[in-house]
């Protein structure tokens, strides 16, 4: 199959997941990947890495390492990750990536519990050595739409928070590179979600669906076919109804179909237009000209203010309250 | 093996630049292009970028360049010395471009 990707044109290959580290074959993969000529990616929590195989992945060929952080303080980021000692793991990994000079960039999944952390995080990127910082906020669709009470950050955080971006993009110019995003609902502008459906990228999900991006199913109604069919993955991605459906501009309905802004963001994420209209064929709430972003607006300003910290976790049954007093933050 | 650094780059004619590991100047034979293949993204470079590129093996001086490519398009030295050295600044900036190191005397 990734020699298939190479022959159609594809030049870059994210390991992700789920967690790719748990694949015993990785080595194997990310070997075969650079054969072909792929840039390989490893997106990944770092917490089931050994010294030897991230060693054994670079030999192979590896490219780049993307870790995720859960905040700069163990207690908070151990509590979210659900793992105990994984940040101090993380940081070990993160060290181990730089010593075998593969480039490294730290993803920190901000939201209202953590965001107080920013700076301390930006530092213990600069400490890492890292290449690139990734300010991401939670994107609030499946499991963190139902925790978006505890995580939503409140208007005064988001203020905050790109001031002390923008300082340390100006501070480490040629030392660390920042991407931030401000969380979509307090952004104008929906974000252009994976660079318009069907246009940049795909995903391959574990079971072996190609899908325009990694959260798709969420979306019901639409059939995402599989690498193990009839059909190639080059036909799936030109001719499938799922990839058609929303490619382009001509699915757009208004205010989306007349708006002068229709190719720069694609109309948003359909996902999230989708968990919170009905319709993925709607315009991205996110976005200013929704007739449902003042309402989402104020409900999302109103659930960060109230200030309810606890979590509900993910599990079979449908998700579980943390117990205890909520904790401060 | 080059002894090479990738913080902090500040291109001036004396420097020895080279691409690092993780940025890979590629011919894309699909798109029929060049392109830079750097941490989950890939840049488009313009043709006189690829040439400039092309250059950077980390024994070539800055200096080098400009006269080599000041020669070829007999083009005005200060011009040319302008524009390699901003495009080289910016990728820099990005974080896609190492230099080799001053040997220490």
């Amino acid at each position: 199959m990734l020699s298939e990707l190479a022959e159609i044109g594809v030049l870059q290959i994210h390991f992700s997941g789920g967690e790719p580290t748990a694949r015993k074959d990785l080595v194997e993969l990310v070997r075969h990947a650079s054969d072909v000529g792929l840039y390989s990616n490893l997106i990944t929590s770092a917490v089931l890495l050994t010294k030897e195989r991230l060693g054994a992945l670079a030999e192979a060929g590896l490219c780049h390492v993307q870790i995720s952080f859960q905040g700069n303080e163990p207690i908070v980021a151990d509590r979210v990750a659900g793992f105990k000692g994984a940040h101090a793991k993380k940081l070990e990994v993160a060290r181990w990536t730089r010593e075998l000079d593969l480039p490294l960039t730290v993803n920190a999944v901000m939201h209202r519990q953590n965001l107080f952390q920013l700076p301390d995080i930006i530092q213990m990127a600069v400490d890492l050595d890292a290449d690139r910082l990734e300010v991401a906020n939670v994107q609030y669709y499946g499991w963190a739409l139902k925790n978006r009470a505890a995580l939503m950050p409140t208007f005064e955080q988001i203020e905050e928070t790109s001031r002390i971006v923008e300082e340390a993009q100006t501070r480490l110019k040629g030392i660390l590179a920042i991407d931030y995003v401000v969380p979509d609902y307090y952004a104008l502008r929906p974000k252009k979600c994976m660079g318009g459906w069907g246009r940049q990228f795909f995903n391959i999900s574990p079971s072996g669906k190609i899908l325009p991006c990694h959260a798709a199913e969420t979306i019901t109604g639409l059939e995402f076919l599989s690498v193990r069919g009839d059909h190639s993955i080059a036909w799936i991605w030109q001719h499938s109804e799922a990839f058609n459906r929303y490619r382009g501009t001509g699915w757009m309905a208004e205010p989306c179909k007349s708006c002068e802004f229709r190719e720069i963001d694609f109309g948003g994420c359909r996902c999230q237009a989708f968990a919170l209209s009905g319709d993925a064929g709607n315009t991205d709430p996110a976005c200013t000209l929704s007739p449902l972003h003042e309402q989402i607006f104020q409900q999302a300003a109103t659930e960060a203010a109230a200030g309810n910290n606890r979590f509900i976790y993910r599990n079979f049954a449908g998700g579980t309250p943390e117990t205890g007093s909520d904790h401060g933050a | 093996m080059i002894a090479t650094r990738s913080r902090n780059i500040s291109v001036s004619e004396a420097s020895r630049p080279l691409l690092p590991r993780h940025a890979r100047l590629k011919f894309d034979e699909t798109r029929q292009r060049w392109v830079i293949l750097a941490p989950e993204r890939v840049l488009a470079p313009d043709e006189i970028a690829v040439e400039v590129l092309q250059l950077c093996d980390g024994v070539r001086s800055v200096e080098a360049m400009i006269d080599q490519l000041a020669q070829k398009y007999t083009a005005e030295r200060s011009a040319i010395a302008t524009d390699v050295i901003a495009m080289l600044q910016d990728l820099a900036d990005k974080g896609f471009l190492a230099e080799a190191r001053e040997r220490t005397p």
